[in-house]
């Protein structure tokens, strides 16, 4: 196991976060808290309580998990991506690196900002709301197993974009949308029954409900059933990957 | 004759659009040599290299690197090889010592940032360690990418066109390293279609035209064998015309008609010299000064490729 490589490319990526702070940290920062006055002010004077919580912190879980999913995405795509579009990929392919070792690098720096930007949110969000985590270690749990699926998923993108608007087709496209259709902002039991059907088929509301069961026990499906979700996702994901790394597809010729 | 450190069998590399770039490659290069593969753009000097390395997956055929195979053994080969693309490829917001510290790492090395600073000042690049790669020349981020593929100790060198673009001063600066490395034990091997490079640096030269490997042999061997030489005799008085009765002899006469040109074959037993100069009296042709001149790396590359 070559444990310097997977390292190094950690720190390259941890300290391109930390050169690109504002767009990495301050701007999502920034756009959540915007949810929090739209949302909460604006659409929460309307919906006082939803299952027993305020509009405002029954919100949070679900932009954690907006910003979770689209972060996660955005770190790992871009992180292999970047290489791949300046040539600086040459590098990576003639080291003495496994893809294995290289997805830990980039995939474990992509997941790690994404869980720091959760809590981050997380601690915007005491300043306008009444919080509380019933159940901490579960949520963190949640936090981590969704940043790193998210980013194996991201990782993913990146190797098969071939341009910048591929990078950033299937996340705004398809995960924003799941996101926002999720239960991220409502409780799945608003909606008429033929809709929950469909929502059911939502990958991105087994996460939300999970999450914020973690908060505060509400959830539209088991927790169980969430956590199950969650691993299948990673599973796919290690297939797909594990099918890139023996064929070298968008990698090697 | 030593153990090679770089062994190439049957390799044979085809694109997925059917493009063949490699087409039964054979080939040995020996610990602490500089060889260079000579052909023009397109010939597959970058698909060999990118193969060795790992880069490129090989359709068929083997290259072993000190021993191991690059394919099974990806590994160790690679640890043993420093890759110097052709492409100016930065990451052009780090510093220069932030990437070479970076490539160390890849490579499984323990950090040392006293190799890292003799690296960086051997390609004298230590007053600019921390200065953004965007704010490089050229040149400068052109001996970057070698100080990068030094930067794990390799023992084998590619160098992928390493002057192209880079002015006179710089290229032999880039030389003078090259032969400091050899002395120094590291094998290299370089890409290039500049035929003068090749012939000051290289030990021995491999032409590459088609994806083939149409020739490989010693530099000096090589000039010897396909190299001409040239008589240049400047003659006394202008002549109007080539005499009649030297058809036998490979003579051209100047523009200016001042000069007398004949070529030769460098390697022959009889050069026909002592028969030019004993009909050239005959015919009382007379001259002030004669000279040799030996047909260039260059003269004797185009011939090869037009060959292939």
């Amino acid at each position: 196991m070559n444990l310097r490589a997977i390292k190094s490319i950690y720190a390259f990526e941890m300290a391109r976060t930390r050169r690109t702070i504002l767009q990495s940290v301050i701007a999502p920062v920034l756009s959540t808290s915007l949810y929090f006055v739209v949302f909460g002010s604006a659409i929460g004077s309307r919906i006082q309580e939803v299952e027993g919580v305020s509009y405002g912190a029954f919100l949070v879980p679900g932009l954690i998990m907006l910003s979770l999913l689209t972060q996660s995405i955005s770190n790992a795509s871009f992180g292999i991506y970047f290489p791949k579009f300046t040539g600086t990929i040459y590098e990576l392919m003639s080291a003495p690196v496994s893809m294995i070792e290289a997805v830990c690098g980039y995939v474990g720096a992509a997941a790690t900002k994404s869980v720091m930007l959760g809590l981050i949110i997380l601690l915007t969000a005491f300043f306008f709301v009444d919080l509380r985590i019933e159940h901490p270690f579960l949520m963190l749990l949640f936090l981590i197993l969704t940043a790193i699926t998210f980013s194996l998923f991201g990782f993913i993108i990146g190797i098969w974009a071939d341009n910048f608007e591929k990078l950033q087709l299937i996340p705004l496209l398809v995960v924003t949308p799941l996101v926002f259709l999720g239960g991220s902002f409502y409780s799945v039991s608003m909606l008429s029954p033929t809709w929950q059907t469909i929502t059911l088929f939502n990958p991105v509301l087994y996460l939300v409900s999970g999450f914020r069961w973690s908060f505060y026990e509400i959830a539209d499906v088991s927790i169980w059933v969430s956590l199950a979700m969650i691993t299948v996702f990673m599973s796919i994901c290690l297939l797909v990957l594990a099918w890139i790394f023996k064929t070298g597809y968008r990698l090697r010729s | 004759m030593p153990e090679p450190i770089v062994s190439i069998r049957d390799l044979n590399k085809t694109y997925k659009g059917g493009y063949q770039a490699l087409k039964n490659i054979n080939l040995d290069i020996y610990p602490g040599e500089i060889i260079a593969l000579l052909g023009p753009n397109g010939a597959g000097k970058t698909t060999l290299i990118s193969t060795i390395c790992g880069i490129n997956q090989p359709t068929s055929g083997t290259v072993t690197v000190g021993g191991y195979d690059t394919v099974r053994d990806y590994r160790e080969t690679r640890s043993l090889i420093g890759l110097v693309p052709q492409e100016l490829t930065t990451d052009s917001f780090e510093t220069p010592w932030v990437t070479v510290s970076f490539s160390r790492g890849l490579f499984n090395k323990p950090k040392d940032p006293a190799y890292i600073e003799s690296v960086l000042k051997d390609v004298a690049l230590w007053e600019k360690k921390d200065n953004k790669i965007i704010t490089l020349s050229g040149g400068m981020k052109r001996r970057l990418l070698i100080a990068k593929a030094l930067s794990h100790e390799p023992r084998i060198l590619f160098l992928d066109e390493p002057t192209a673009g880079v002015d006179v001063e710089l290229r032999r600066d880039m030389w003078r390293l090259v032969h400091r490395l050899r002395e120094n034990g590291v094998t290299v091997i370089l890409t290039t279609h500049y035929i003068e490079e090749a012939e000051e640096m290289a030990d021995r030269v491999a032409v590459i035209a088609n994806g083939e490997i149409t020739l490989v042999d010693e530099k000096q061997a090589l000039m010897q064998k396909l190299g001409k030489k040239q008589l240049i005799l400047d003659l006394s008085q202008p002549l109007e015309a080539l005499p009649e009765s030297l058809p036998d002899f490979d003579l051209k006469l100047s523009e200016d008609n001042l000069q007398l040109i004949y070529t030769f074959e460098s390697q022959g037993e009889r050069t026909g010299i002592t028969r030019l100069m004993e009909a050239l009296r005959d015919e009382g042709i007379q001259f002030n000064d004669l000279r040799t001149a030996q047909s260039s790396l260059e003269e004797i590359f185009v011939q090869l490729v037009e060959e292939a």
